[in-house]
């Protein structure tokens, strides 16, 4: 996992009229986190989006471990969590419910493991409960235990503090750490600094 | 990688409980479509006639049409939720191959929709004078053209995502289709309603439900894809 690099090459990508990625390129390896910076509207989500494949691009290529993704598209994303503005939780069950459902389709998983993530997010208190009765903060600390309990070296995250506390922003950073530490990556989209050991960061802007 | 992926039937199995359960927590959309071929086929006996020799001689098309549309009216929902919310996103994301859990998920519609109607398409057609005897045919006939619809309208379904208020559209793309279902469907009904062996146009109607059981989830996955741009 450490030796994971991905890599994109001259990306670019138009909304009707408009050119929303005017070639962009970057590279991101093991224990980096690359935060995309720049007004609204200046193509943060899409440039996720298109990294993972829910965009198409015009042009340009993204490279996995130096690997085409084209080539193996199933595998780069069972390496990969893109984690959006609105988390994909059933509001009819529960947050465990929704887990237990998210990690399985990538692995087995134990109800202890599950607990245990979501008490080191904070949602401990309401994992039982259905998650239409949570606020959106707390849904968004459901979705963080999901992050944790995928175990995938590339995280792709939109606004990932987005309706969280205090408290749970410096969650987020102890998060994306931990995940850096390991030898992951991770890309995101945001509009205040994570509070990232500076070493480990690097910075796109993308209104320029 | 530190652990292997899921396997793919694993995968589809968990769709499939999954939107069981969200169906039985949510009661409502599981009703519709079976209150509707209730309500349509009681119609019947009010404005055609009350005699039972009549009743019975149309039971067969009355059954399928009403089924046909009920099933079609279910469609609509099929993969609505799961696009809204994100879901249809993350299947596509999750590494798994689309066509397994849109297998999955169109399974489980046909036992949430298609088994209710063929269970209850026989109690309709007593109202409708069909002797009890041909209860099994009618339901079995029923389960099979369901569950063939159920198939090739996921197709449709997928196809109509990205289209506002698409159910119109999703009846038009998908009623040609449905008509080979109709036609051998309403037959095996009326050949087991006069007691005479069914198994032709039920042989047909299984020949329907393989093909559209191994070709509709590759295309409504294709469908979806395109849908999520």
């Amino acid at each position: 996992m450490s030796g994971s690099v991905l890599r994109a090459e001259n990306l670019h990508l138009w909304r009707s009229e408009r050119q929303v990625l005017k070639g962009i390129g970057l590279t991101v390896r093991g224990g980096e986190l690359l935060q995309l910076t720049g007004a609204n509207g200046a193509g943060k989500t899409t440039l996720l989006r298109a990294l993972c494949g829910l965009n198409h691009l015009e042009e340009g290529r993204v490279f996995w471990n130096d690997q085409d993704v084209r080539e193996d598209r199933a595998g780069f994303h069972a390496s990969l969590v893109h984690l959006g503005h609105e988390p994909p939780l059933k509001p009819d069950l529960s947050g465990v419910e929704n887990l237990r459902f998210w990690t399985g389709m990538r692995r087995r998983i134990t109800r202890a493991a599950i607990d245990d993530a979501m008490r080191s997010t904070g949602a401990g208190e309401f994992s039982t409960r259905p998650v239409r009765t949570l606020s959106a903060g707390q849904r968004r600390r459901v979705a963080l235990a999901g992050l944790v309990l995928a175990a995938v070296p590339l995280w792709l995250l939109d606004e990932p503090t987005t309706n969280l506390d205090t408290d749970g922003q410096e969650l987020v950073a102890t998060l994306v750490n931990a995940h850096l530490q390991a030898g992951g990556l991770a890309i995101a989209a945001v509009h205040h600094g994570l509070g990232i050991d500076p070493a480990r960061l690097r910075e796109l802007n993308l209104a320029a | 990688m530190p652990h292997s992926l899921t396997p793919p039937l694993t995968a589809a199995r968990l769709v499939i409980a999954r939107d069981l359960t969200l169906a039985f927590r949510r009661p409502e959309q599981l009703l519709q479509p079976l209150a509707f071929f209730v309500m349509v086929t009681m119609l019947f006996p009010l404005s055609v006639s009350p005699e039972l020799s009549q009743l019975r001689a149309i039971a067969p098309g009355v059954l399928w049409v009403a089924a046909l549309l009920a099933a079609l009216l279910a469609l609509d929902f099929l993969f609505r939720d799961d696009a809204q919310d994100g879901t249809l996103e993350q299947y596509a994301l999750s590494g798994q191959s689309l066509t397994w859990l849109l297998l999955g998920k169109t399974a489980a519609h046909w036992l949430l929709t298609g088994v209710p109607l063929s269970l209850m398409a026989p109690l309709m057609g007593y109202t409708l004078g069909v002797p009890p005897a041909a209860s099994a045919g009618i339901m079995l006939t029923v389960a099979l053209g369901s569950l063939a619809l159920s198939f090739i309208g996921s197709i449709g379904a997928a196809l109509t995502l990205g289209v506002r208020r698409g159910g119109v559209l999703l009846s038009i793309l998908i009623l040609p289709l449905a008509v080979p279902i109709l036609i051998f469907g309403s037959r095996a009904t009326e050949l087991a309603i006069h007691g005479e062996a069914y198994v032709a146009p039920m042989e047909l109607l299984g020949a329907i439900v393989v093909l559209s059981f191994t070709l509709a989830p590759l295309a409504a996955a294709a469908a979806v894809r395109i849908s999520l741009e």
